[in-house]
């Protein structure tokens, strides 16, 4: 079983590697963010894998509070691509 | 007798769990190594925005699911807060995918060179026609 584990994990960290080598390579913007998006679930499952591993459910916190931040970050990068500011001060629209 | 015949079901009902936690993590495992090859490979943002959205939440899905049942019950630890997390996940990350692929698309990315049809230029269009 503990075989199994190690095994997804590594798997899941050659995924990591091919999602880096988009976030360096990408030619836009949108690719980096869309390339940082999946980084933030591959690291969400590899904590996953990690307190399977461990065997402790205290890193459990950690996966609800990264796949928040990850999306939060996704939407404001969206944001600022699209308009090119991230907050609008003009209220009147 | 009857203390061997417990742990007998008890070994059982453990390794049915077992191959449970074992057929989900493949699963995630194996979608989250296409969503890796899908972006590296595809051409264009708009389909790796495909890629990334929807393999990935699957993926992503299945391995909360086969922790959640690893410590639920081979360790009797109910842990909410992943539950939360898989409905959060499945909810939010096609919406970051489709507000991702918008924006690139307001920003004026061009589409792939393979590309056979562009509806949203045609809405663009009408809808800017509307408004003269």
């Amino acid at each position: 079983m503990m075989t199994f584990y190690w095994v997804s994990l590594l798997v899941i960290s050659f995924a990591f590697s091919g999602l880096l080598y988009r976030l360096v390579k990408g030619p836009t913007v949108a690719d980096r963010v869309v390339a940082l998006d999946a980084l933030g679930v591959a690291l969400v499952s590899i904590v996953a894998l990690l307190s399977l591993i461990i065997g402790t459910e205290f890193f459990l916190e950690i996966i609800l509070l990264l796949s928040i931040l990850s999306f939060i970050g996704t939407t404001a990068f969206a944001k600022f691509i699209e308009r090119g500011e991230i907050f609008d001060r003009n209220n009147n629209r | 007798m009857r203390n061997s015949l417990r742990e007998e079901r008890f070994s059982i009902e453990t390794t049915i769990v077992n191959i449970l936690i074992i057929i989900l993590i493949s699963v995630g495992v194996i979608f989250s190594a296409v969503t890796a090859l899908g972006l590296v490979r595809l051409p264009d943002v708009y389909t790796r925005t495909h890629a990334a959205s929807k393999s990935s939440t699957l993926g992503v899905m299945c391995i909360l699911g086969g922790t959640f049942i690893h410590f639920w019950l081979l360790e009797d630890h109910f842990n909410p807060q992943l539950v939360i997390a898989i409905a959060f996940l499945f909810i939010t990350s096609p919406v970051a995918g489709h507000l991702i692929g918008r924006a690139s698309y307001m920003s004026g990315i061009p589409l792939a060179e393979e590309t056979v049809r562009d509806d949203m230029k045609i809405a663009i269009e009408k809808k800017k026609g509307e408004q003269k």
